[in-house]
């Protein structure tokens, strides 16, 4: 009765119907599903909320202020917070709240490269943005060639490592000079090596996939199966470490400046800011140290909790 | 007392009744097993069968009630030796594993602590449960060590386990399970893991320690054949339900599910080729577990004879004889007879005269004395400094083979026999350390990057592992465009045109041009990389292992695929797999490849038949074949694959060889000191001492009835 039709091989998989909404759909829900993995994580969402605030006053910082952050008043030096300075003034009548937002514009939406020239992008987000660049290229062409050029690269590598990072930042500092791309040119140098190893250490088990023997087997060129075939599916925990590393280098722009390394007075710079406002904390005036000491610790903070939210779900989302 | 109350139930050491068990996920629970039931007596082994996600391995934790945090029973029991097992406390629980009930893992390598001393873990079993000094545990140990045919187990008890073999590491673990004398003995996958000839010897094991103990086993497997020759009695599981169970013959005979016959007709028989039989795939896939429907039958949607009584209630389990059972309302009805993989291909394919290569054919490709060794580091000063002298592994050493246009060579051997070292060489991915490779005409003795670009396009590889042969972070549609566009095959305008053409020949569609791998099953994945490698038209394909990690189901769809796409495109391909039944079917000669060397070449049927080289016969023999009633030759291999660092003098088999002291004079001497000559009848050639008179005398391996 129920004797099947066995002229033909049941080969088929499925039925199939070409769609082309579909297949725009698939685009768009792809983009949703990268978002899903950072909401689906409260700490990300906390992170997330805490760097965008600062990024979100920082870029909007003229219209959030009357006050030049360069503006002095004689007449209210180391004052607490009122209705005309929201956040309080500091030794010399500055508004810190203007200095405060200033200051994290440096750090977070423009690099001042001249007195009068300035590109988008933080000093803190352009030092690990091109440390990123220079270790990912160097940890790429270490794990895929291999043999003697790894070994002399990650030597060399591992010898500046090797430097505690604070002494590292001075010397670096001090043989340049104080600027905002020099702070730039610093963290990039401290930052490589870390970046390097951990894009090395992806790639030696990546390129033992099949995925790389099909494109070597293609006679694919040795920069197409590094930047194209391997870097896209090491993308993930490289994102998480830029995150990390960005507080890293807000933390390092901080201490430079506290050391009078950072941006040169009178610009509004956190760390100068805490080291100028120290003297006055026994004075009984400690709000020029605190704002920006809180405003450095909750973006570190921030970018930890964003990154480790995003390390977090997307390991349980494999 | 256990024995009274095993008496008392009739012999019945396991009685598994309306088991259910599920896993707790974030969308709730998904029932991995439901309402399985079946028994398993003393001296009895029952063999659980099905694709991977069956939920096999979950009814082996949930019989010891190891489930992890996720997993609980819903329902049902699990009556051992009279008393039911669920909702037991650990402690109690603990006492009975390893004691009462043990198992034994598919990979050794992990059942083993790496850091202990196999005396000492061997020991702690005993230890653990009974109340024993630790001299009598040590002798007890060893005695349990010889009886699993452990060489010199004194010293073996010293050694580490990185420090024995594959084979010997699982003849640990067994003795590890059998050192108390289990009444249950659960084995998942135990030999998957393991060359053809190493399960063999272990299975033979088994089935001797089965009827010494008189232990109720569980044996969990995919492979047919496996289970063919071990069980007694037989449960087949599809997508977490029982399907059918009773006793082996009568599964084979007269299988009654449409799934198990599905399974049956899907495997090729050793011995079966392209030209004479035709594989049947079940299409589609298994359902995940979250897409089980309650109330219809499970298999449906893939059923040949389902109707649409089949998707309106869970059918039950059907008594069709006594103890034979399947959960399928037409299964009294259904037609079996002719089987449908016995279908000769002769109307619908005419014998073609492929099977001899015609004159005019030009070989392609010509391999001569090839020659892949690998430098063995050292990590003494001396060696560093590049003084000392240096040691080679001969991956490959002297092998010439021709292939002629159009044909398939097929190459079979053990793992580390040098078969995948042989194909990297021939497409460039390894250094040649010597001889030539000529192909089409064309000296590519050079590695890939400095090949010219119309040869690097006329070869191409089909990969093994479906998870890692495609990028994930590329769509589908893109990883085919690319080697297009590369080869400029096409006009630029009409690369997505040939996509969609190329997904068509692998026969999936076009929704799939945007998916990314990580959305597509297993099978389809591995259609993609054909899909790939087909992309740059190439005259030789070579594909390594390309069904290997696939299930059978799938396996088959894949195999016919590539016979499609061979007859369609007319290329050439080289195909290595381990499987030698997979090989048969698809080849048209073969090479046999034993320690980097190859030992037997010629035609597929006659590799199969007398004359034999004594390395194809013990690997012949030691093949499970999915047929309980098949009689096959027993021969054994002793010994491990020597070092391929320091090959054995002589004929590299001769160390192993179980044929050359009963065939040859004075024992066979001269294989140990005298590298043998081809010896040819006709295209089949064999690298023996033996003369191939000799050889042509043998019985052939398997008496098999075909129906």
């Amino acid at each position: 009765m129920t004797q099947p039709d066995s002229s033909i091989p049941a080969d088929s998989p499925e039925i199939i119907v070409p769609d082309t909404d579909v297949i725009r759909f698939v685009r768009l829900r792809r983009l949703w599903e990268g978002l899903s993995v950072l909401f689906a994580s409260k700490i990300a969402v906390a992170g997330l909320v805490i760097v965008l605030f600062w990024v979100g006053v920082a870029i909007f910082a003229p219209l959030l202020t009357p006050f030049s952050p360069l503006e002095q008043d004689w007449k209210h030096p180391n004052e607490g917070p009122s209705e005309e300075h929201i956040l309080g003034t500091d030794e010399l009548g500055r508004d810190l709240w203007s200095r405060l937002i200033y200051g994290a514009r440096v750090v977070l939406v423009i690099l001042p490269v001249s007195q009068n020239l300035w590109i988008p992008g933080g000093t803190a987000i352009w030092g690990v943005f091109v440390a990123l660049t220079v270790g990912t290229t160097l940890g790429l062409i270490s794990g895929y060639y291999g043999g003697w050029l790894d070994e002399i690269t990650m030597r060399l590598l591992d010898a500046m490592m090797a430097i505690p990072v604070i002494l590292l930042f001075l010397i670096i500092m001090t043989a340049l000079g104080a600027s905002a791309v020099n702070v730039v040119i610093a963290i990039t140098i401290v930052g490589t090596p870390g970046i390097a190893r951990l894009v090395r250490s992806l790639t030696l088990d990546i390129r033992t996939r099949e995925y790389i023997r099909a494109a070597e087997t293609r006679g694919e060129s040795p920069w197409y199966i590094m930047f194209i075939e391997i870097l896209p599916n090491a993308r993930g925990p490289i994102i998480v470490d830029a995150m990390l590393r960005v507080g890293y280098a807000i933390f390092a722009m901080g201490t430079l400046g506290f050391l009078g390394l950072g941006m040169p007075p009178p610009s509004p710079d956190w760390g100068s800011m805490v080291a100028k406002g120290r003297e006055f904390i026994l004075q009984g005036s400690p709000w020029a140290a605190l704002w920006p000491s809180l405003a450095i610790a909750s973006l570190v903070v921030g970018l930890n909790l964003l990154a480790d939210g995003l390390r977090e779900e997307s390991m349980r989302y494999q | 007392m256990n024995q009274t109350a095993e008496e008392k139930t009739g012999g019945v050491v396991l009685d598994v009744n309306g088991l259910t068990i599920a896993y707790e996920t974030r969308k709730g629970d998904v029932h991995a097993v439901r309402d399985v039931s079946f028994r398993v007596r003393r001296g009895e082994t029952v063999g659980l069968v099905g694709e991977s996600g069956c939920g096999k391995s979950t009814i082996a934790f949930g019989i010891v009630q190891f489930l992890g945090t996720n997993g609980k029973i819903l329902n049902g029991q699990v009556v051992f030796q009279g008393n039911d097992l669920v909702d037991r406390s650990d402690a109690e629980l603990k006492r009975l594993r390893g004691d009462r009930i043990s198992m034994v893992y598919q990979d050794p390598m992990q059942a083993l602590n790496p850091a202990m001393r196999l005396g000492e873990q061997l020991k702690e079993v005993l230890t653990c449960h009974q109340d024993i000094s630790q001299e009598e545990a040590w002798e007890r140990s060893v005695a349990m060590l010889k009886r699993v045919y452990m060489p010199d187990p004194e010293d073996v008890m010293q050694r580490f386990m990185h420090q024995i073999s594959g084979g010997q590491q699982q003849r640990v673990v067994i003795a590890m399970a059998m050192l108390n004398n289990p009444a249950l003995l659960i084995m998942d996958e135990p030999t998957t893991a393991l060359d053809v000839t190493v399960e063999a010897a272990v299975l033979d094991l088994l089935e001797e320690l089965k009827q010494d103990f008189q232990t109720a086993n569980i044996f969990i497997t995919h492979n047919l054949g496996v289970v063919a020759r071990v069980s007694d009695y037989l449960c087949v599981m599809y997508a977490g339900e029982l399907v059918e169970r009773g006793p082996i013959h009568d599964i084979f005979q007269n299988p009654r599910h449409p799934y198990t016959m599905g399974l049956l007709a899907c495997v090729p028989r050793l011995g079966e080729s392209k030209l004479d039989s035709v594989l049947y795939p079940i299409r589609g896939r298994v359902p995940s577990p979250a897409a089980r429907p309650d109330n219809a039958c499970i298999f449906a949607p893939r059923c040949d004879y389902a109707t649409e009584e089949c998707t309106k209630a869970l059918p039950a389990m059907m008594e069709i004889d006594t103890g034979h059972l399947a959960r399928c309302i037409y299964a009294k009805e259904i037609d079996t007879q002719p089987r449908t993989h016995r279908v000769r291909r002769g109307t619908v394919r005419p014998k073609p005269a492929a099977s001899e290569p015609k004159k005019e054919d030009a070989d392609l490709l010509q391999l001569d004395g090839l020659k892949i060794y690998y430098p063995q580091e050292s990590n003494s000063l001396v060696s560093m400094l590049g003084l000392g002298k240096k040691r080679y592994v001969k991956a490959v050493d002297d092998i010439s083979v021709r292939l002629a246009k159009g044909r398939t060579l097929g190459v079979v051997g053990e793992s580390g026999c040098g078969k995948s070292s042989l194909v990297k060489g021939i497409i460039g991915l390894e250094e040649i350390t010597g001889g030539d490779i000529e192909f089409m005409g064309f000296d590519v003795t050079q590695p890939v990057r400095e090949r010219d670009r119309k040869l690097i396009q006329e070869m191409q590889m089909v990969f093994q592992n479906p998870d890692s042969t495609l990028n994930p972070s590329y769509p589908i549609g893109k990883q085919i465009a690319r080697p297009i566009k590369k080869f400029k095959t096409v006009p630029k305008h009409q690369v997505k045109d040939e996509v969609l053409r190329l997904l068509k020949a692998v026969r999936l569609g076009s929704v799939y041009y945007d998916r990314l791998p990580r959305q597509l099953s297993g099978g389809e994945k591995q259609r993609v990389g054909i899909a790939r490698a087909l992309a740059s038209r190439p005259d030789l394909i070579i594909c390594d292992e390309p069904v290997s990690a696939l299930d059978v189901s799938v396996q088959a769809a894949v195999i016919n695929l590539l016979l499609e796409i061979q007859k369609g495109f007319g290329a050439s391909m080289i195909f290595i797999a381990h499987d030698l039944s997979v090989v048969r079917y698809f080849s048209d000669d073969i090479a046999v490849m034993y320690l980097g060397q190859v030992v037997e070449i010629g035609p597929a049927e006659a590799i199969y038949s007398p004359p034999y080289h004594p390395y194809t016969e013990a690997l012949l023999s030691a093949v499970p074949i999915p047929d309980p009633d098949a009689e096959q030759k027993e021969i054994r291999l002793s010994g491990n694959v020597p070092s391929a660092l320091d090959p054995p003098s002589g004929c590299r088999f001769h160390t192993r060889c179980p044929r050359r002291k009963e065939m040859l004079p004075d024992g066979g001497d001269i294989c140990e000191t005298e590298v043998p000559s081809w010896r040819e009848s006709g295209r089949h050639r064999i690298l023996c001492h033996i003369p191939i008179e000799e050889l042509k005398r043998l019985d052939p391996v398997v008496h098999q009835e075909v129906a």
